[in-house]
């Protein structure tokens, strides 16, 4: 154990830490703004896993990283689109119909892999950037500021759905029509726009998170994600549907990945105590979701279809 | 005057020149000029006709009361004029001139404003962001300075006090109501259609609001008003109309009108007003609740320290504003809810922290507030609903099986003696009205020998007719010797059946009075957290 408190592991373990919460801080913000809208979506890691395999076929075949994001987050925005015509405008039940996207994503990108790719190939992922200045700072240069660009986008990306969601016009739009779109309706906001607008954002972020994923390890197979977009809805419900919270919530989550990580490289843990020590993060939603039942602050109106006429 | 009329459909900008706010009611002092006309109004829908070649006119300067029983078609007529129906047949004309009304923003767009019997308020949302949703803002960001500022000014100018920038879950009914009437102020609303407005307020209150209304009527609006208290329509309107049955029964003036007469047209048979408790000698206490604690749903102080006692053959009635503890109190009492602190007596044996069946076996039964929800079970069938609580007991049940023969005889029995409507002992509960479900839970849970009675909101929601009859049963079960426990939001209501009342407000008995002294005013007060004058 003695070998895990040393400076350098413990640097290492938070950095990598901060660098693993990336997917499920972005998967997990684009699902709050869904779900301050009203909708519930269950199919985040079906999401994920398309926007994990659009950005690495893309960079497979052109090698261009900022391509790869773009056709992930496209790919992303058009699940959302399917989802947002089956949920809101045919007014199926959101939970169904959210497991039926996971499906989908889980089935469609190992078809695609096997026609396309077959065996595995490694491509050039994100590079590490350091920020100017602030990288060389000893130490919290190198937890917080030696990181690839999509988990600067991650962290910046808690402001921007934070002042969105709370300071414009669209954000209260949002606000309303999760809690009370019969109010929003007779006022004349679009409950059906807002809640569609709500969804391809939401799904649009959660292909970026299966992108920084990819782009990341420089590699994809079946399952990738394995489990982190169900990860990232029950973060939201942690962070009582606050970007804070969510952004805590997420923290943890790369925290503990990064030291079971570290254990097993360092031999702390290793046969069968690694093996259960790899399951930690799946536990430990399973504490988080007993705690946080209570719900409170969650949108009213969350997986109630809207039908004017009812 | 000679400035132009303002056109509703002008976009409202906001945020752009807070600096000079547009003025508040620039409205058109001509008053009775039809604004508003509605033209052979016919609206079917599956096995019902709702409204049939129905003749509304709202006129500037004019309150034109909507009168009529639970389904007669006020609702509908409404939803119509607000866009949220279109009519089969008929047509709508504003100012003239023909129009088709596709949406509630359509509506609000044209200058129609709607204060729903259900407030359309989003609790989360602050009361500047609730008047400010749906308006836009420069650049998309939600710059609520100028609405707060007009806020303000609206609310001095027509006595409509509010905080802007109170969480409307942080206020009381009367408040966001308020907030609903500036809402439709906020967007130049010059027809206002009001929808049962002091079904939810106290008599202070509706003092107030009828102050705020005839202002705006004074200012050229045109209210339409609608409610079924019909002192309060003698007060108010200046022109009332009928309905019954989807059509159009009558048309007349508060000076040519009584209560008896509108009531009789209403209901279409001559209606009871006056009936009196005979005030008798009650007997024993028989429940006594002492410093009773509960917790609502979302962990707060629901029920705070109340204390009754219910005597044999007595009404103790319970009134206050919706929401200040009636409901938690009424299942706490019924085992339905845990009991915090204090403690229930049932005939002075303590029965706190039993499960409903335990209670109802020490001779006490409910008649909950949410009668769909908690009263019935919609898709059983009448008669499933009626031995609902014996079903599991002799003559019902034997060796594990129910008889359906002696199931049968006692609801054919109950049906009759209730006069409840119904096709069919077969029928689903559900499809049946709601003053027919109500006699269902009250033929059941007047007929289990129960001798105590907590009643919640009986005659919530249902026509006159039921009501009336559900007021006979009460004071039948009251002359038997039963003790009830009246939880009432109506205050006529409790004002008239009960032998004492208790007002309750934030969780906690304001005061009690006999029945003497409990005037409408004093009652209305103490509603409000308000102590002796």
């Amino acid at each position: 154990m003695s070998e895990f408190f040393t400076t350098t592991a413990i640097v290492a373990t938070l950095a990598s830490g901060i660098r693993l919460s990336a997917p499920f801080l972005i998967a997990a913000l684009g699902e709050s703004v869904g779900q301050r809208a009203g909708v519930l979506n269950l199919g985040v890691e079906g999401v994920m896993l398309i926007g994990a395999y659009a950005a690495y076929n893309t960079a497979l075949e052109t090698g261009n990283v900022l391509a790869a994001v773009f056709v992930a987050v496209l790919m992303g925005v058009l699940m959302g689109a399917i989802y947002a015509f089956i949920t809101v405008v045919m007014h199926a039940q959101q939970g169904i119909s959210g497991i039926g996207i996971y499906l989908f994503g889980l089935g469609i990108t190992d078809l695609l892999f096997q026609k396309q790719v077959g065996t595995p190939k490694p491509i050039d992922g994100l590079q590490t950037t350091s920020v100017p200045l602030l990288g060389d700072i000893p130490t919290v240069g190198e937890i917080f500021f030696r990181h690839n660009a999509l988990v600067y986008v991650a962290y910046l990306l808690i402001p921007v759905v934070w002042f969105v969601v709370n300071r414009t016009t669209f954000g209260l739009n949002i606000r309303s029509v999760g809690e009370t779109p019969e109010a929003a309706d007779t006022l004349g906001v679009s409950v059906t726009w807002t809640r569609v607008s709500a969804i391809l954002i939401g799904n649009g972020l959660a292909a970026l998170a299966g992108a920084a994923l990819a782009l990341e390890i420089g590699i994809f197979q079946y399952n990738l994600t394995a489990g982190q977009g169900f990860i990232a809805i029950a973060l939201v419900y942690f962070g009582a549907w606050r970007p804070s919270g969510i952004m805590a919530g997420a923290l943890l989550f790369g925290i503990v990945s990064s030291t079971v990580l570290q254990w097993k490289t360092l031999g702390i843990v290793s046969g069968s105590a690694s093996s259960f020590t790899a399951m930690a993060p799946a536990v430990l939603t399973i504490l988080v979701l007993v705690v946080v039942s209570r719900r409170i602050g969650q949108p009213s109106a969350l997986t109630n279809p809207f039908d004017r006429s009812d | 005057m000679d400035h132009p009329r303002p056109r509703g459909n002008q976009p409202v900008v906001l945020g752009v020149d807070s600096s000079t706010p547009r003025p508040v009611s620039p409205m058109s002092p001509d008053l009775d000029v039809p604004m508003l006309e509605m033209r052979g109004i016919t609206k079917r829908f599956p096995g019902v006709v709702a409204n049939e070649g129905v003749d509304f006119t709202v006129r500037s300067g004019r309150v034109h009361t909507l009168l009529g029983e639970n389904g007669a078609g006020k609702s509908t007529l409404m939803k119509i004029l607000f866009g949220l129906y279109r009519p089969d047949e008929g047509s709508v004309h504003l100012e003239g001139t023909e129009v088709e009304i596709r949406s509630p923003a359509d509506a609000i767009s044209r200058g129609i404003g709607m204060i729903h019997q259900h407030f359309m308020l989003v609790p989360t949302l602050t009361v500047a962001e609730n008047v400010a949703l749906g308006l836009g803002g420069a650049w998309g960001f939600s710059d609520l300075r100028p609405i707060r500022q007009r806020l303000v000014e609206v609310s001095e100018r027509y006595g409509l006090q509010v905080d802007p920038d109170a969480f409307i879950w942080q206020l009381a009914v009367g408040e966001r109501q308020r907030v609903e009437i500036l809402k439709a102020l906020f967007r130049d609303a010059r027809i206002l259609v009001l929808d049962e407005p002091t079904a939810v307020l106290t008599p202070p209150e509706v003092t107030d609001l009828f102050t705020t209304l005839r202002q705006l009527r004074d200012d050229g609006r045109g209210l339409v008003f609608i409610s079924h208290k019909l002192h309060e329509v003698m007060e108010i309107s200046n022109e009332i109309t009928v309905l019954r049955d989807g059509r159009i029964v009558g048309n007349t003036v508060p000076e040519s009108s009584s209560r008896e007469s509108l009531a009789q047209m209403m209901v279409g048979r001559p209606v009871l007003f006056t009936r009196t408790v005979q005030p008798h000698d009650p007997g024993e206490d028989r429940l006594v609740v002492r410093d009773l604690v509960v917790q609502g749903d979302r962990g707060n102080l629901a029920v705070d320290k109340v204390s009754l006692s219910v005597r044999a053959g007595e009404i103790l009635g319970v009134a206050g504003v919706s929401g200040n503890g009636q409901r938690e109190l009424a299942e706490a009492i019924f085992g339905l809810r845990p009991v915090e602190s204090g403690g229930i007596d049932i005939d002075g044996v303590p029965a706190d922290s039993l499960a409903p069946k335990a209670v109802r076996s020490k001779g006490m039964a409910y008649v909950p507030e949410e009668r769909m929800r908690d009263g019935v079970i919609g898709e059983f069938t009448v008669a499933e609903n009626l031995v609902l609580v014996d079903h599991g007991s002799p003559p019902y049940t034997r060796w594990g099986f129910l008889r359906f023969g002696a199931i049968k005889k006692q609801c054919t029995r109950l049906v009759q003696r209730y006069s409840v409507k119904t096709p069919m002992l077969e029928t689903l509960t559900r499809s049946l009205s709601g003053g027919n479900i109500q006699k269902v839970v009250i033929a059941r849970e007047f007929s289990c020998g129960a001798e105590i009675l907590v009643v919640s909101q009986p005659t919530r929601g249902i026509d006159v007719g039921a009501a009336e009859y559900v007021h006979e049963q009460l004071l039948g079960q009251r002359t038997a010797g039963a003790a009830i426990l009246l939880i009432s939001e109506d205050l006529d209501e409790v004002l008239q059946m009960s032998d004492r009342v208790a007002v309750i407000f934030r969780g906690q008995i304001m005061d009690q009075l006999p029945r003497s002294e409990a005037t409408a005013m004093r009652v209305g007060r103490l509603m409000m957290g308000l102590k002796a004058e």
